[in-house]
């Protein structure tokens, strides 16, 4: 017994004495610790690939970089900017009237019937190297023709033997356009699509009607015609769009307008290839920097450096602060600066926070669980990293979004609802009690700046500073915004016929109703704070907790009275932000977004003058009279515009939040060597544990041991 | 026996068909095929048509269990409920709403959440069975007491207190193996480790409990006053006989979640990252995938079947006075 314990002893301290700076906890076995490889995670696997359906953020990050609609934001510049991606310039424009005469660019949006964008991309770009257009030495496609045995036992992409590409052609954008209409991808933005590109919603109905005549065949989308599309050359194409949409040129810098040739649609359609999750919906086939070597979502996605790229640079414009941020060092350089990206399925924060700071992410979120172990705020409440994170190089990148979070009136309830002046005032009293600054710092982490109004910083019409402020909740002292004080909210409560929170003639109190999806403890101290709020003001607030789909299903049929909602820009415009208010976007009756039934008629005017104008002065102006207009109706408590805190190591380069641009990943440069030696320095792994369970062990067996052999004498 | 087996797997026939009937009623009594479409095609932009179309596309645009529109049996198979479960029987579980082959990822899948599962099993009944059989070779002693505390403090931890004690400690602070993660191969077995390790530790409290009572319950008896009688040692008796003869109520908690294993474990899988069939059916609960949930419910009813089956056959198998007929 003695023997055995000394021999675990000797093995102990052998493991001690043998302690090595391997790095036993890598998760990555069998890559090469100094690849030229960005790491990174999704927390939720991607539903589609598809540049048609993708839509989500996560789905984003994958197909931005793969895929190249025709402009792009540029990387550093702001107020953001589009520039032209695989298109020679943006396109401007041409109007014409609905006899089809032409236009000056002055002309007034009532008169124009139709704006023709002309698309020229340049020549020369070519596809990744895939399987879909791979041909033999007679020039026809090796893999067009394949049978369901064909394709058993690949799992890959790479399984194929052969690969080819070919160059990218303007008829690969109209194709991609017309995807948009097939009612087997349902495309989330074919609904608003339809409304602007002249006869997409025809084509989607004449596709229906063949899909129905011939279940489970696919279409030859180069059958249909559609109206709004067309190719004029090998390199230009046309777009019409119905009436004025500038935004338009937003969208052409998403996914859902990228390039998609007809061989990889023919390639995947055929027997076999869905079985094998062979899509397009998985499998992309693009132009981008990226293309997509390995598909595990349940796993591990990673994105190779595309062979056949066309050798776009890194931009040399950018202000000083980018010049001194280091932004510029990689200047004309060609792209993308890493061979790969390597993202991981990472569910849990726990894992994730512990991996980053191990060294095997490049850069983290912050979630509540590790703020403050990341992120102190100096005297002046400026967020700052800890010493801990400092010490090991750690960098904070803080941004405003372009989001907004808001608490919704419904406008058609009895009680809150409406534009009489007490009802305004009614609900101004309720946004002043909501006291947001407290939330913030409470439940944020001060992770939020309180939002004036339905524009977020980043996005024209926004006003910063006191300048900006809204005066029916907030008053400005000398440079400071500071809330009115609840006896302000009181009074517009008693003058909106409530009086210390009683029906002025009734004496009944007043009970409000607030619906959310929010459950568990965290969402339970949130509405706690809620109720709180409204207390200050004696007003009752009845919390009616409910799932997704009851509370979308409430939303839409008009049946809560105050609720939480928000918003996250799709593009940089003001438009974007002020649809939500706009009254023929009414969620009740024509199921928009507009989630609290506002419908103001002088509101709704000048957004239609507004959306269609370029920004300028003129803008602006119309822009400062809705903010009047909605201020004064309140009918949403313009609660925060959220702030996001990211963590990123030293060795990760060029990193400018940019939060519209979704394939910022080719400007992205590593130091692989100084992350290699980082990593052996923090993951030497700790031995003694080992020995001391060892001897644990024996010290716990030791006893038993002995008193068996006792027991064993004693029995003989 | 091939009698009653045959008996039994047309008993499973209408269980299972209840089984599916169970879960259509429950899910689409919390969702209907409007909000499956809604969470589908996202928060933004959706419109009544989008919705129709999604329905139609997924062949959600059907009446649920009764299609009074058609004539004669096409009133029962024009609906939803047939539509979508009449295959599974063939084991034809169709696509998710992410358009992935259910079949191919449950293939894909079940390899990880096996490599966890059955090692946590079968070291877990190893350890857990030992560690009961030395309880009770001390009964009686401080040693057995605080061996029975020890069970009660370790069964009174919650599960995701060893998760993420195990991360904190092994993982992170001692640097010893991956915090999460999976590979396949060889490189598979550094990443299981920890899961295994906390899946069997987290286990012995209530496992080793379980055993000393029963072994307990056996050490009582005449056959075992006969062994000592006969002069065997305490060891002998123990794993000869005690053992043996308290298999039964055993191989009932065993053998039954044998098939279960398949299945994999949705916490554990999440936290550690393995990509089985855990998190798949977490995953779909999430999403509302009904074609996923329907899937993964069914293949467990089949599993839990076959498990009672072979607790039956099992029986026959550790006492011969058990007869199946």
């Amino acid at each position: 017994m003695i023997r055995i314990g000394a021999m675990l002893l000797c093995v102990g301290t052998g493991l001690l004495a043998g302690c090595s700076g391997g790095d036993w906890n890598n998760p990555y076995p069998g890559r090469d610790a100094q690849a030229n490889a960005v790491y990174s995670a999704f927390g939720e696997r991607p539903k589609h690939l598809d540049p048609a359906r993708s839509y989500s953020a996560n789905e984003v990050e994958f197909t931005g970089q793969i895929y190249e609609p025709p402009l792009q934001y540029h990387f550093l510049k702001r107020p953001y900017e589009l520039i032209p991606l695989t298109a020679e310039s943006v396109p401007k424009p041409r109007y014409f009237d609905a006899a089809g005469r032409a236009l000056p660019d002055s002309a007034p949006s009532a008169a124009i019937a139709e704006s023709v964008y002309e698309i020229r991309i340049r020549p020369g770009i070519r596809y990744q190297p895939h399987p879909a257009f791979a041909q033999d030495d007679s020039g026809r496609y090796r893999y067009h023709a394949m049978r369901a045995a064909d394709v058993a036992g690949k799992g890959q992409i790479a399984d194929f033997e052969y690969t080819g590409t070919r160059e990218l052609v303007a008829a690969d954008y109209v194709y991609q356009i017309k995807r948009l209409a097939h009612p087997a991808l349902s495309s989330p933005i074919f609904g608003l699509m339809s409304e602007h590109i002249v006869g997409l919603r025809e084509l989607g109905a004449a596709l229906e009607k063949a899909t129905r005549a011939q279940p489970g065949r696919p279409l030859d989308l180069n059958a249909f015609q559609l109206a709004g599309a067309e190719v004029v050359d090998d390199h230009t194409y046309r777009i019409r769009i119905k009436g004025k949409y500038p935004q338009f040129l937003y969208w052409l810098a998403m996914p859902f307008f990228a390039p998609i040739p007809w061989e990889a649609e023919v390639f995947y359609s055929q027997p076999g290839m869905a079985e094998h999750n062979f899509t397009l919906d998985w499998q992309p086939v693009g132009t981008g920097p990226f293309y997509l070597a390995e598909n595990d979502p349940n796993r591990r996605m990673v994105l190779k450096k595309n062979p056949n790229f066309h050798g776009e640079t890194y931009p040399t414009e950018g202000d000083a602060a980018d010049r001194a941020a280091g932004l510029l060092a990689d200047a004309g350089k060609p792209l993308p600066l890493v061979d790969e990206a390597v993202f991981s399925l990472e569910k849990e924060t726990i894992p994730y926070w512990s991996k980053f700071l191990q060294g095997y992410y490049d850069s983290s979120g912050i979630s509540s669980d590790s703020f403050d172990q990341a992120v102190q705020f100096s005297a002046d409440g400026d967020p700052q990293l800890t010493d801990a994170m400092r010490d090991k190089g750690i960098r904070l990148i803080t941004s405003v979004q372009t989001s907004l979070w808001y608490v919704g009136f419904n406008m058609l309830d009895p009680v809150i609802g409406g534009l009489a002046p007490e009802r305004q005032k009614l609900r101004q009293a309720i946004s002043i009690a909501l006291d947001y600054e407290e939330f913030i710092s409470i439940f944020l982490n001060g992770r939020g700046i309180p939002a004036q109004g339905p524009i977020p910083p980043g996005i024209f019409g926004h006003v910063e500073g006191v300048a900006g402020l809204n005066p029916y909740v907030y008053r400005a002292e000398g440079q400071r915004i500071v809330r009115r004080p609840i006896g302000d909210a009181k009074k517009l409560l008693a003058e909106a016929g409530y009086p210390n929170g009683r029906h002025a003639r009734t004496g009944e109190p007043l009970v409000l109703y607030f619906d959310t999806m929010a459950s568990g403890p965290d969402a339970k101290s949130r509405l706690d704070w809620i109720k709180k709020q409204l207390g200050k003001l004696n007003v009752q607030l009845v919390v009616r907790g409910t799932d997704y789909n009851r509370f979308q299903d409430k939303i839409r049929k008009g049946n809560a009275q105050l609720f939480e909602w928000g918003w996250n820009a799709d593009y940089p415009d003001p438009e974007n932000f002020f649809f939500l208010l706009y009254g023929p976007h009414k969620k009740v009756g024509s199921g928009g977004e507009n989630a609290a039934n506002y419908d103001n008629p002088e509101f709704n005017r000048l957004f239609e003058r507004m959306k269609d104008m370029d920004n300028g002065p003129e803008r602006q102006a119309i822009i400062e009279q809705m903010l009047t207009i909605v201020r004064r109706d309140a009918p949403w408590v313009f609660a925060y515009y959220p702030k996001s805190f990211g963590l990123r190591h030293d060795w990760v380069k060029n990193v400018k939040p940019n939060l519209m641009a979704n394939n910022t990943l080719k400007y992205r440069r590593v130091d692989p060597v100084l992350r290699a030696d980082k990593r052996a320095e923090w993951n030497r792994p700790v031995l003694w544990p080992i020995a001391l369970g060892g001897l644990a062990l024996v010290a716990l067996v030791t006893p038993a041991f002995v008193a068996w052999r006792r027991h064993e004498r004693k029995a003989a | 026996m091939f009698a009653y087996l045959l008996r039994r797997i047309l008993y499973a026939i209408p269980i299972l068909i209840g089984v599916n009937l169970l879960t259509f009623t429950l899910f689409f009594v919390v969702n209907t095929p409007d909000d499956m479409a809604r969470l589908q095609l996202g928060a933004k932009h959706v419109t009544p048509e989008a919705i129709e179309r999604w329905k139609v596309e997924h062949g959600y645009d059907k009446p649920l269990l009764l299609n009074r529109e058609m004539q004669g049996s096409a009133q029962f198979t024009d609906t939803i409920f047939f539509k979508h479960s009449a295959a599974m029987f063939a084991f034809e579980f169709g696509k998710g709403d992410d358009g992935r082959d259910i079949g191919n990822e449950i293939a894909t899948r079940m390899g990880p959440s096996l490599a966890i599962a059955l090692p946590v099993f079968v070291i877990g009944l190893l350890v857990n069975v030992s560690f009961a059989l030395l309880m009770v070779f001390f009964r009686a002693t401080y040693l057995d007491l605080w061996g029975v505390v020890l069970c009660v403090v370790l069964m009174s931890i919650s599960g995701l207190f060893y998760i993420i004690a195990g991360q904190y400690f092994i993982a992170k602070l001692w640097n010893l193996l991956p915090i999460s993660g999976f590979a396949d191969g060889i490189d598979a077995f550094k990443f299981v480790l920890l899961p295994v390790l906390v899946g069997v530790v987290s286990g012995i409290g209530s496992g080793a409990r379980w055993y000393r009572t029963i072994f307990l319950e056996e050490i009582g008896k005449d056959y075992v006053r006969t062994a000592r009688a006969k002069g065997l040692s305490e060891v002998r008796v123990l794993f000869r006989h005690v053992l043996k003869n308290g298999l039964i109520p055993i191989l009932t908690g065993a053998v039954v979640v044998l098939p279960l294993l398949f299945m994999g474990s949705l916490i554990t899988e999440s936290f550690f990252g393995i990509p089985g069939l855990g998190s798949y059916t977490i995953d779909a609960i999430q999403a509302q995938d009904f074609s996923v949930v329907r899937a993964m419910v069914f293949l467990g009813a089949v599993l839990y079947i076959i498990g009672l089956i072979l607790t039956d056959l099992s029986y026959a198998w550790a006492d011969p006075r058990v007869r199946l007929q």
